[in-house]
């Protein structure tokens, strides 16, 4: 097996199985740990900049790459929106909001490397993630010189070939050939990237799963009863 | 009508002595953990002063509590949208310094030091990072007896509409102590706060508790709690709090801040109230009016169209009959000298406080103060606490409630020195505030004597009626194969379930007559 057959074709199942089931098991047996694991408590400074903005970049450019990747191609010329259009749309998206996440996350992952307490209070793991996320991101920043000269000649092939593999993967007919032709820093990126949904389960990354949108429907008093 | 059960207590402030025992005891029970050695459930704080954490009385600060918005109640530092889009980084969150950071003492240095002119010192050493602290800057209690310089400790939002300047004089100056612990409250700031669904209420006590399960960490109830009694356990990142010692009084017994409090200041009991009543008395528009929108709630135990309600609610008998004897009941509001803390948060706190005298003896023996009838005893106007300073504290500013209070106490005592000292029965104080002579005999039972058994009315749980499978809990606490002490049945789960039923005969002895009450009911 070529390694290019294996990082993309092979590892992306390896990466969303563990993730789906990981997260199940984790779910089903291990409550106590599916958390959040603030430290806001510890040390407040700069905390409403810093998680503010690493959280609305990191969330953005989820549901960017999920609409631009993932999201039928059809729906988007049906909209008007053309390959090229697409890719600047991408291009200044992914700028702005991984920019934003990138300040947010410099200021997260250095107050969890040399803040005192932080440092003392944090795990290993916890340094791991926002170290493996910051790396992904500065990857994935990485890509916009060359996307943005793709853009400039017109060519938005590399973005459609970027889309189809993910297309091909979900679609369980992996077509890892798509990327021999792309620049390796996307490969990269999508390594990276790819084993985030790896590592998840096994994260503080698991509290995304479980943000909290029924509060907005919910009554503000709970009463439980042991009662049968 | 829907009447409910809720276990409350009321702390006498006339007695507490500022020991301290109350706090130690559950420390030492619930939060000798790593990540809650800051938590206090149970603290006693000495006022005036800021408390622990500082200011937590100062909501304009830290957005505790509920408010009326528009006509309506809501929750002061926001809806439910607002909670979602700060729900990133809470503004309103202390940091652990506002509680203080907590440390222990190296004290192995004092056996290990070398030989030298000067002692060894043990430096404090912070039990968060492990570094020596240069300084301890803060700490539970540490305005302890007005320790600590009058500007810091004046900003007690109590001195609200109260020439404080005066106090700061020697001559003026006033003191009480005022244990805290979590008030098990009707409406509940922190449940509503939680975006999870994390925190609730028990139906069948009304104790409040944190489900350690389903607390994600969002961080909310922690601010959302105006007494600041819900506490961010910064090892396993969960919400704490006081659990109202509910395995304890599950099984009758008083919690252990109760049980071990040596001046016997705390009462426990249960009472009942009408539930469909909740959102309407914590929205009564003046916040004065709120107290006694609190008292409109509880219902009469002894009415037999209450009873009837209550049985028909699932409350047994053994329970109304607890209701009847409940100190709680008595003190709240049949001799009305209990009162809730900070009723103007709306949260309906059931953890209620009768007032300090605080008669000046020095100024009476020199015949300085206006007294009573019996010469002795001052009006409760000329005590040395500010009833403008008890009024903010306990009822939102109104004075006459705390002015009626102590002069009942007043009554009694002056009504029990006649006996005792004169030998002769004066009936004129009690007549002057209208209480019979009976109600002082009993007050004075309640309050002085305080009897293990007036203290606490509790009644059990009856957890052994309530699970089908009973056996299947046998000798489980402690020692469980996961799942700890719940039957783990989920629709959703991915193994199969672990547990099954015993195999034990579940058929109950017959009853004997003993255990039958009056209308009939066996429990």
């Amino acid at each position: 097996m070529s390694v290019m057959k294996f990082f993309f074709a092979v590892y992306p199942y390896i990466c969303l199985t563990v993730f789906v089931v990981g997260s199940w098991i984790r779910y089903d047996n291990q409550q106590y740990t599916w958390k959040t694991d603030s430290s806001q408590l510890l040390s407040k400074s700069g905390m409403l900049l810093a998680s503010n903005f690493f959280h609305i970049g990191i969330l953005s450019i989820f549901l960017g790459h999920f609409a631009g990747l993932v999201l039928p191609h059809g729906l988007w010329l049906g909209l008007g929106i053309n390959d090229l259009a697409h890719q600047w749309i991408a291009i200044i998206a992914g700028a702005v909001f991984g920019t934003m996440c990138l300040i947010g996350g410099v200021m997260l992952w250095s107050r969890r490397m040399f803040n005192p307490r932080i440092r003392a209070a944090g795990r290993k793991n916890d340094a791991f993630v926002i170290s493996w996320l910051m790396v992904t991101l500065l990857l994935g920043l990485a890509t916009l010189p060359f996307s943005i000269g793709h853009a400039n000649k017109g060519d938005p092939a590399v973005m459609m070939a970027l889309a189809d593999w993910v297309k091909s993967i979900l679609l369980l007919n992996p077509q890892p050939e798509l990327l021999e032709n792309v620049d390796p820093i996307f490969r990269a990126h999508i390594f990276f990237g790819l084993t985030v949904f790896l590592i998840f389960p096994f994260t503080r990354l698991v509290h995304i799963l479980t943000a909290p949108f029924s509060y907005l429907g919910r009554a503000y008093q709970i009463v439980r009863t042991k009662r049968a | 009508m829907k009447i409910r059960a809720q276990f409350a207590m009321v702390f006498n402030l006339d007695k507490c002595i500022g020991c301290h025992t109350c706090s130690v005891t559950c420390k030492n029970v619930w939060t000798n953990r790593k990540g809650v050695e800051y938590v206090w459930f149970n603290n006693v704080e000495s006022k005036p002063g800021i408390g622990y954490p500082k200011e937590w009385e100062n909501q304009e600060k830290w957005k505790g509590g509920w408010t009326k918005l528009n006509g309506k109640l809501e929750l002061k530092a926001g809806g439910r949208l607002k909670k979602l889009v700060q729900i990133f980084s809470n503004p309103n969150l202390p940091q652990i310094d506002d509680y203080y950071e907590p440390f222990t003492f190296d004290y192995a240095r004092l056996q290990n030091a070398p030989l030298s002119e000067a002692a060894p010192t043990a430096r404090p050493v912070s039990q968060i990072t492990g570094e020596k602290m240069d300084k301890v800057t803060w700490g539970p209690n540490w305005e302890d007896d007005l320790a600590g310089e009058f500007a810091s400790r004046s900003r007690d939002q109590n001195f609200a509409n109260v020439q404080k300047e005066m106090f700061k004089q020697f001559e003026n100056t006033f003191h009480m102590y005022l244990p805290r612990i979590c008030n098990h409250c009707m409406n509940p700031a922190c449940v509503a706060s939680c975006p999870s669904g994390a925190l609730y209420k028990r139906e069948e006590d009304g104790i409040v508790l944190a489900d350690q399960d389903r607390c994600r960490g969002w961080r909310m109830c922690i601010s959302g709690c105006p007494y600041k009694k819900v506490f961010f356990n910064w090892e396993s990142s969960k919400a704490e709090k006081c659990i109202g010692c509910y395995p304890r009084v599950e099984n009758g017994m008083p919690t252990v801040c109760s049980e071990s409090c040596v001046g016997r200041i705390r009462y426990n009991g249960i009472i009942l109230y009408d539930a469909d009543k909740v959102l309407q008395a914590a929205s009564t528009d003046n916040e004065q009016d709120l107290y006694q929108a609190h008292l409109d709630m509880f219902v009469d135990p002894f009415d037999p169209k209450v009873i009837e309600q209550a049985k028909k609610d699932g409350i047994s008998a053994d329970w109304i009959l607890a209701a009847q004897k409940s100190p709680i009941y008595k003190m709240a509001v049949q001799w009305k000298i209990a009162f809730p803390l900070h009723p103007e948060y709306r949260t309906l706190p059931m953890i209620w406080y009768v007032p300090p005298l605080s008669p000046v003896q020095s100024q009476i023996d020199q015949k300085n103060l206006p007294t009573e009838s019996d010469g002795v005893i001052p009006k409760a106007e000329a005590m040395r606490l500010p009833v403008k300073y008890l009024a903010n504290l306990l009822t939102a500013g109104k004075e006459q409630p705390i002015v009626d209070a102590l002069n009942r106490m007043i009554a009694m005592r002056s009504y029990q020195r006649s006996v005792h000292v004169e030998g002769k029965a004066d009936l004129r104080p009690l007549n002057a505030v209208g209480m019979s002579e009976e109600m002082a005999k009993e007050m004075y039972r309640y309050l002085a004597i305080a009897n293990y058994e007036d203290r606490f009315v509790i009644p059990t749980s009856k957890e052994e009626m309530r699970l089908e499978d009973y056996y299947g809990f046998q000798g489980q606490a402690g020692f469980t194969f996961g799942s700890d002490a719940s039957t783990g049945i989920s629709p959703n789960a991915l193994f199969p379930q672990r547990r099954k039923d015993t195999v034990e005969s579940r058929q109950m002895a017959p009853l004997a007559e003993s255990t039958h009450d009056a209308s009939g009911e066996h429990y």
